[in-house]
């Protein structure tokens, strides 16, 4: 069948599974705009207040389901303000496809209006980009941005259509859609080595991070940790694999995680990296990190192998896969001289002081993990908040603890929340954490979710200052506060009820306890502000490039 | 630090090359010359790199450019089991008091004199690039107006084919 490319655009995406993408309209996707006009009733088109928010809600999207988010924007600014959005998909290995106009083909390089060459822009922070030149080439332009998306490490694509590729007529072959193939067989020489390193170990750690998640390989991991008895610890990136209160799972890793997981690290003579990039705010100090140990490293991604942190051996493949192999290799085993010191360790672990009178962000969070239950889906912003988030969160599920990890970017937290809660469609809560200096950036979302009646619950810990940049400057450049002090009078309930939604503000924990059970009372988003002392600081912290002779516990 | 040639056989499409340097800056790889060639198939290029650094940064570099989405085959060019070529244009000045001994170094080397003024000469040499520096060598005691290297092009020796060497890991 003869059809336009925007007509060939909206029947590709359907052919995709895609039912919800998010977006922004603009001269040059006019065509494509009036195509899901037509299309509406099999495609949820999510228009929000900002571009970057629509990349943002894509990116939650995937994040909470695993499936490939959408999102739609015009040329030029259009097309620029996704570029942030991309970015952070494309650090922490999220799949998505953002589509852009451009203007007609006889335009591009004349610095036509609104014109600006986004593939070129974009080539850094994709795993692939097109710009589609004939109308013929558009349908398989997009099964190819599909599958790339989604197979091997998962990343986001970007596919730039110009204005007359999508009036263009041109003759339409449905397809079925792609499935991934089965996971290529992980090396067995490779695996033979894997468990014979386990087997040995005598003060074994695992190490693991997103790509577990990712691959859905949580059961695989939990039977590895039960059968060799081998505590494990985790990035940012992969909280709510193992759940809390597992008595395998230490907790989090790196920078801010617990003095225990760090010297488990330090001290072992076995770290098993697991879908995980040895990133600098996990080790630290790259020379000196698992500095004992052997390790082994399980990936997806070969590059990641010695690109930090030089590995002893690895098995390149699908986490669920080589788990699934490498299982029957390994021996039951049990390392009680090793968990014992591991838990005297715990004993002396950093615990934060409750306080009856003012707000604690430990016990915020406390409060909202009881009250919430162990359904919801945590969003934060970035900063101290993200931080206390990913400390204090009682994280009991994969895909439900959503933050901007390796990009870390301010204001991602109300776009990705908009984003998971339309991929849940009200079957579970969604909660987004921010700071008064995140939610400042993109606070404009909440109008999309009072559009849209999303029942976005957030919590905003407003110390009144840049905390996490603060603290820094509290730790090392002698208390001089450089531009993190805004003085920003915003009322928080008041801007609420602006935008149509409602607010509360709380300055002590039976006050955020009663807030926060009526919030979870409304059908539309609520914020409550949190209003929590500005020297509150994320405990522990091993400075960057630091080791644990370094951690402050105060 | 020993020097390396990485061969790199990738989808002859438009944009592929500012692909390949865009990640080799991002990444902040240090390369010595990139060349850009046809094959004998129309729809594949060849990019040659050459690079001096040390094997954990070669091996990041023929990683991470695997990983591109038009990179087919990535393989390393030992100077054993390769031929490697460089091509040279040089023009250096020259007068009827030495055109005879610049003419005499051109022969020993096998350089062809190319054009020729009242004041300058211009030669072509091809050959390996230790065979062209030591060619500059010689030539570095007259007056070089201008030169051009093109960078090395290789490909492997014997009957070996080229697409079994060394797969990308994807």
């Amino acid at each position: 069948m003869k059809l336009t490319g925007s007509e060939i655009f909206a029947e590709v995406l359907i052919e995709q599974g895609v039912d919800v993408m998010f977006g922004y309209p603009g001269g040059s996707v006019l065509n494509l705009y009036d195509a899901l006009y037509k299309y509406q009733d099999r495609i949820t088109h999510i228009l929000t207040a900002h571009e970057q928010g629509a990349a943002h809600a894509a990116d939650g999207y995937a994040r909470a389901t695993g499936r490939t988010g959408v999102v739609l924007a015009t040329s030029g600014p259009g097309a620029t303000n996704l570029v942030t959005g991309i970015a952070t998909a494309y650090m922490d290995s999220v799949p998505m496809v953002a589509f852009t106009g451009n203007v007609g083909t006889s335009l591009i390089g004349r610095d036509s209006f609104q014109e600006v060459y986004i593939a070129g822009i974009t080539m850094p922070i994709t795993k692939h980009n097109f710009v589609v030149r004939k109308v013929e080439e558009l349908a398989d332009v997009m099964r190819s941005a599909f599958r790339i998306a989604q197979s091997g490490r998962k990343g986001p694509v970007l596919v730039d259509i110009p204005k007359d590729v999508t009036s263009a007529v041109c003759e339409f072959n449905p397809r079925p859609r792609w499935t991934p193939p089965a996971p290529a067989v992980p090396d067995a020489t490779a695996l033979a080595q894997a468990a014979e390193m386990i087997n040995a170990a005598k003060r074994p750690v695992i190490y693991f991070g997103g790509g577990v998640a990712a691959s859905e390989a949580g059961e695989e991991l939990r039977q590895l940790t039960q059968k060799a008895q081998i505590p494990a610890t985790y990035t940012l990136m992969a909280a709510g694999v193992l759940g809390y209160g597992e008595e395998l799972n230490l907790g989090l890793l790196g920078m801010h995680g617990c003095r225990t997981t760090n010297k488990a690290v330090d001290e072992a003579d076995l770290v098993i990296a697991i879908g995980t990039r040895f990133s600098d705010r996990v080790a630290l100090n790259p020379q000196t990190f698992a500095r004992r140990a052997s390790i082994l490293q399980i990936d997806i991604d070969p590059s990641e192998v010695n690109k930090n942190v030089a590995v002893d051996k690895w098995v390149i493949g699908d986490v669920k896969t080589v788990l699934r192999a490498l299982l029957p290799l390994v021996q039951p085993a049990e390392h009680p001289e090793w968990m014992e010191l591991i838990r005297s360790w715990q004993a002396q672990d950093y615990r934060p002081r409750d306080d009856a009178y003012s707000l604690k962000p430990h016990q915020i969070i406390g409060s909202i993990c009881e009250q919430a239950g162990p359904d919801a889906v945590y969003v934060t912003d970035v900063g101290q908040h993200q931080m206390w988030a990913a400390q204090y969160v009682r994280h009991v599920r994969p895909r439900s603890f959503i933050t901007s990890g390796g990009l870390g970017t301010m204001g991602f937290g109300y776009g990705a929340a908009i984003g998971a809660c339309t991929a849940l469609a009200g079957s579970r809560r969604v909660i987004m954490l921010t700071g008064d200096g995140s939610f400042h950036m993109n606070l404009n979302e909440c109008c999309t979710a009072v559009s849209y009646e999303l029942p976005v619950i957030t919590v905003i810990f407003n110390n009144q200052v840049l905390g996490m940049v603060r603290q820094w400057q509290t730790a090392f450049y002698g208390r001089r506060y450089s531009a993190t002090d805004p003085h920003r009078k915003t009322d928080y309930p008041k801007l609420a009820e602006a935008f149509g939604a409602q607010g509360r503000r709380c300055t002590n924990l039976e006050e955020f306890r009663q807030a926060f059970a009526w919030a979870l009372e409304q059908k539309g988003p609520v914020w409550i502000e949190c209003v929590i002392d500005k020297d509150e600081k994320v405990l522990p912290m091993i400075p960057a490039g630091g080791t644990l002779d370094d951690i402050m516990m105060s | 630090m020993k020097r390396e040639v990485i061969s790199v056989l990738v989808q002859n499409h438009a944009g592929v090359l500012a692909r390949v340097s865009s990640l080799f800056a991002r990444r902040g790889f240090n390369i010595d010359s990139l060349t850009v060639s046809a094959t004998n198939d129309p729809a594949i290029s060849r990019i040659t790199v050459v690079v001096h650094d040390d094997e954990k940064v070669l091996d990041q570099i023929i990683k991470q450019t695997a990983r591109l989405e038009e990179t087919c085959q990535i393989f390393r060019l030992d100077a054993d089991s390769s031929l490697q070529r460089e091509l040279l244009l040089i023009k250096v000045t020259a007068t009827a008091a030495n055109r005879a001994e610049l003419h005499e170094i051109a022969s020993i080397y096998k350089a062809k004199i190319i054009d020729l003024s009242p004041h300058s000469m211009s030669m072509e040499l091809t050959g390996e690039p230790e065979k062209i520096d030591a060619f500059l060598n010689m030539l570095s005691q007259y007056k070089v107006l201008e030169l051009c290297r093109t960078g090395i092009t290789a490909m492997s020796r014997g009957d070996r084919k080229e697409l079994q060497a060394r797969p990308a890991q994807r």
